[in-house]
This record gives structure tokens, sequence and C-alpha cells, in this order.
């Protein structure tokens, strides 16, 4: 059982790299998200699947028999987590097409790369235009 | 005394959380928010005096006992990060209230500043590898929003490399934190470190350990995984690039500090690594800064430089280095926060912050130029700002092992950062103004960006005239380092709160 999750791991890991290497931004989000997850199944693999029965420990007994919930409550923790940082690297590509109009990483990071720009005569007052 | 102990995270908390309920009186948030990170500051100062007595604070959240609850340990180190995070944390919203230039008007900046605040003192206090998790993921996603904060396509394409590249390194850390539970069934760094001592950690779990190193090495911008660092900082606000430049590699390097000295407390084949890492790190850091023509994007570059001489000092493992790498921390947090808020009002003044359109602030504003010339001075190692202590000690303790050729990297990078500041000195202050003095502007309302960075530029000159009282300090939290049994302790011997 280990195995088939350490290279369902594996398989997701080299398919989330691939994805993290193209041009499209809209794919490297992708990416992120499957190696995330890949991540997470590897994490609970590392936790071992010894049984399947729940942690429920009862008055007075011991479970000897019951599966190993740490690693079920980490990922658990860590599924939370990047599902957030999900939602914002997708607000930040929604916003990243309609600034730029593109999502070629290329073109996109060579615009943080250009010289800064004047700042204005009259700052910007709170509330003001953005 | 349980209270003191989860002070530094509640503080910043309970401010988001008042901030967040208040959030459409922005006059209401920036006083709360300046208020709880005044708060911060008093709750650091007060542990700094509890560890300073040899006191290492722990507790188990969650009434477990260790190693099955959560361990909070405040120890000598923990205690200052805790104490300088304060600091800054006040200095950013302070300087924040100069609402003009805001891109949100003051909305939102002070909300983040404090779920920020909250991670960087979890990942301080915290005595568990997934929790330390946890707390980089608040800390990562209050950056997140920071740095985008205001949009314009520059600052949004600066996001995207920020974004990506901290989300792996935390997916890298995630991990690694699974397969070390896998391997060694447990996350407690105490039970950790007893292991560890024991012998007991098997391959896998030092492979673990490894790549959780590299996870921490990529949020401490170190070579060759620094990339990141001088792709985004320039983008953002001003405070908000001397709130990340002061605190968020510093959090990757006390995280490195923390699991090397307890997994490894005796030098070997990590430190060997390390060391040609920092050195490396140094020399890159400082020679990428001599090709950059933009105050934030030098200052940037040498945040990779400094980090490699903490890690210098970590990487020597001998008492006096991890002094000089405490010592390092506290200085370099001061200095390179204040150096990026003085870029700030210079780039405001003069127009832009590119080095050819600048000029021309000596003559037109004298004392701008002497807050500067007090940092940077310190930055380059300048006696008797506190940069000179902390280079001073660690070329000391290099030589004491023999490690030449690091010491020959931490003077000749010395020198390079000098070389640099008088740079930004020469265009930004010294020259004249491109377009005449006439150009110049002198904003209203700077006052307490002033005062912030007046103050600032007091600490350092205070570290470094009073570098005896605080060289002891570093001492005694290296000796806390080197000697893990204490911190085993306090964690194993603490009840449920």
């Amino acid at each position: 059982m280990e195995i088939v999750a350490a290279l369902t791991v594996g398989a997701l890991v080299a398919i989330g790299i691939w994805l993290l290497l193209d041009r499209n931004l809209v794919r490297v989000v992708l990416g992120v998200v499957v190696i995330g997850n890949a991540i997470n199944l590897g994490v609970l693999t590392a936790g071992r699947f010894g049984s399947r029965a729940a942690a429920f420990v009862a008055q007075g007994e011991v479970p000897l028999q019951a599966a190993n919930p740490l690693p079920q409550a980490l990922v658990l923790t860590a599924i939370v987590i990047g599902f957030a940082l999900f939602v914002f690297a997708l607000a930040v590509l929604k916003r990243t097409w309609e600034t730029h109009g593109t999502t070629e990483t290329d073109r996109v990071t060579a615009l943080a790369e250009e010289p800064a720009p004047d700042l204005p005569e009259t700052p910007l007052r709170p509330g003001g235009p953005a | 005394m349980s209270g003191l102990l989860v002070a530094p995270v509640l503080v910043p908390l309970a401010t988001l959380i008042l901030c967040m309920l208040l959030r459409r009186n922005p006059g209401v948030v920036a006083a709360l928010s300046v208020a709880g990170a005044a708060l911060l500051t008093l709750v650091g100062l007060r542990l700094v005096g509890l560890a300073g007595e040899g006191v290492i604070l722990a507790g188990q959240m969650g009434g477990w006992q260790a190693p099955y609850g959560i361990s909070l340990v405040i120890d000598r180190l923990s205690a200052a990060m805790v104490a300088i995070t304060g600091v800054i944390g006040l200095a950013t919203v302070v300087y924040g209230l100069v609402r003009e230039g805001d891109p949100a008007g003051g909305r939102d900046f002070h909300l983040f500043v404090q779920g920020l605040l909250t991670g960087v003192c979890g990942t301080f206090i915290t005595g568990d590898v997934f929790n330390l998790y946890v707390w980089f993921e608040v800390l990562l996603i209050a950056s997140f929003a920071l740095i985008v904060l205001g949009d314009g396509a520059r600052r949004l394409s600066g996001t995207v490399v920020y974004l990506f590249l901290n989300l792996l390194a935390t997916l890298l850390f995630l991990l690694s934190a699974g397969l070390l539970y896998g391997a060694t069934g447990t996350l407690n760094m105490a039970e950790l470190a007893q292991l560890s001592a024991a012998g007991e950690i098997p391959a896998g779990g030092t492979v673990a350990v490894v790549l959780m190193l590299l996870a921490f090495s990529i949020k401490a911008a170190l070579f060759p995984v620094f990339g990141w660092l001088p792709a985004s900082y320039h983008v953002a606000w001003s405070p908000v690039s001397a709130l990340f430049a002061g605190l968020l590699t510093k959090v990757g390097v006390y995280a490195l500090i923390r699991i090397v000295t307890l997994v490894w407390p005796q030098a070997g084949v990590v430190h060997e690594v390390l060391l040609w890492v920092a050195c490396l790190t140094m020399l890159v850091g400082v020679l990428g800064a001599a090709a950059q023509t933009e105050v934030r994007r030098i200052l940037s570059f040498h945040i990779v430089s400094q980090v490699g001489y903490m890690v210098l000092g970590l990487a020597l493992a001998t008492p006096l280095a991890l002094a000089g790498a405490v010592f390092y921390l506290i200085h370099h947090i001061v200095v390179k926060a204040n150096l990026f808020f003085i870029g700030g009002l210079a780039a405001r003044m003069a127009g832009s912050e590119r080095l050819a359109a600048m000029g021309g602030l000596y003559a037109r504003a004298p004392w701008l130029a002497i807050l500067f010339a007090i940092p940077a001075l310190s930055l380059a190692g300048i006696p008797p700002l506190s940069g000179f202590w902390a280079k001073f000690v660690l070329v000391k303790a290099s030589l004491d092992i023999g490690a030449w050729v690091a010491a020959a990297v931490a003077l000749v990078t010395g020198v390079f950062t000098l070389l640099s500041m008088s740079k930004i000195w020469n265009e930004a202050f010294l020259k004249a103004h491109p377009g005449g003095a006439a150009a110049l502007r002198e904003p209203a309302g700077l006052r307490p960006a002033f005062a912030v960075v007046a103050a600032l530029a007091a600490i350092t000159v205070l570290i470094g005239l009073g570098a005896g009282p605080v060289m002891d300090y570093a001492n005694a939290a290296a000796a806390q380092l080197a000697d893990p049994s204490g911190y085993i302790g306090a964690v194993r011997g603490a009840g449920g709160q």
C-alpha cells in the first residue's frame, strides 16, 4: 500500500514540476497545487497506513490497532492552508491577466526588473485612487 | 508566567482582530496598531529581562505533555528575537502613519502588518516542527498581501516571483516535516535533540532534516537559492519592504540556527557545507549589489550578503561564533530596516529611487544624510557602530579555528559593502540633482517617519557604544544554543498549560 502511494506521490510531483516549468502562469499555479497535494499525500504516507480502525479512545481502553491520527491531523491543517494559498494565487493570476493582458511568465517577471518609476509630485491621498 | 509565554503571539493577534472589527475607522485602526506593536515591544523586553537571568520559559499547549502537546519555548535567542520584532513592528506601523503614498489609503496595511508580526513571533517561540510550518504559513500569507498592497503592474510582477518561490519553499518544508515524523516518530524539537544526542536518528530522519535546512535556506536567501529576494523586495511600498528586509529572511536564519544547534550541536559535515554556502552568499550578494543602480535593489542584494555573515557564525559552531551570529542578527535587523526606511524617505524627497535621477539631498537635508550615514557605516562595519563589533567577533571566531578563507571573505565583503554605501552616498546625497535644486521636494507630514529613522539610528549607535552588555547577552544565548540540555530539560519538565 505504501509503495503505491509513494509512486503516486512521485508521479504527481513529476507532473507538478513539468507544469511549473511552463511559460504560462496558469499552468504554474496548477503545478503548485499538484505538488502541494502530492506532498500532502507524502506526509500521510510517511506516517504509515497500518490500520483502518479509527483512533477513538474509549474509557480505560487503548486501541492497539488504530490508524495513526497525527499525520491525518497534519495533512488536514496543510490542506486548509494550501487551499487559502491557492485562492490567493488565483487572485494574483486574475489580476495579472487584467493588468498585463498576458500570463506569460517571462513577460510578467521582466516587468519587475524595469527601472523604478518616478514618484508623483503630489503623493496619493488616503482613500484616493490607487 | 504562562501568560507571558503566549503573549508574543496573542498581542499581535488580538490587535489584528480588534483592527479588523474597527476597520471602518482608519484613525482608530492606526492607533490600535501602534499601541499593539508598542505592547509587543514591552513584552519582548520583559522576556529579554527574564531570559537574561537564565530562565527558559516553556509550556505545553492544550494540556498535553511533551512530546504530544505543542511546546512553546522562550530562551535567550527567542526572547531577543521577539523584542527586536516588536521594535521593527513598531517602527513600521509608525512609519505607516505617513499615509501619503499609502497605496491602500490606510485601510489594510495595519491588519496585515499585525498578521505578519503574529506569524514571525510564532516562529520564534515554537518548539515544534509542524507548528513552525504553520507559523511560516501565517507570516507568508500576510507577507503576500503586504507585498501586493496597492496594485500596480510592477508590484504585481514582483509579487508573482515572490509568491511562487516562497510557496515552493514552504511545500518543501511541509514535506520534510512529514518525512521527519515518519522516520523519527516525533516533531518536538526537544525530543529530536534528545534522539540526536543518543544517536538514534535514522538515515531517513537525517535526510528529512537536510531537506528542511534547504527549505530554510530558501527563506533565508542563501546562495544559490536567493534569487527570489532581489527580484521582489524592491517593488513593495517602502515601509513594507523595510519590514520584510528587517524580519523575513531572519526568520529563515533563526530556523536554521535553531534546528542545526539542536540536531547537530557539534561541528560536522553540515557545518562544513554551511561554511562554503555562507562564504559564497556573502560574496555573491555584495557583488550583485555592485551592479545595481537603484537604492532598494542595492540594499536587497546586501540583505543576501549580510545573511551570509550570520550563517558563517552558525557554520563555525564555536560558542564565540554563535554569539557573533546572535549579535549580528540583532544588529542587522535594526540597521537593514532603517536603511530601507531612509531609502523610502530619500526617494520621496528626490522623486525617484533610481540613483541617476537622485541627488542634492546632502545640501537640502543634511540631517537625512547623517541619518543615512549611521546605518550605512554600521552595515559596512566601521567602528564604533554596531556592525563593527558584529563583524569583529565573527572574523575573530574564524581566525580562532583557522578558517582563513572565511575571515578573508568576511573582510572583503565589508570593503565592498562600504563601496556600495558610498555609491548611494555619492549619487543620492552628494551630487547635484539632475533636475536642479528646485526638483527636490520636502513633502509635509513626514515627521513620524523621521522620528522612526532617528530612533533606529540611535539604537544602532547605542548597540555600538554599549556593545559590552549586548555581547554578554549574545554570549549567554550562544551558550544556551551550544548546549541543548537546558532547552530539552525545560521542555520535558514543563507542565501542561
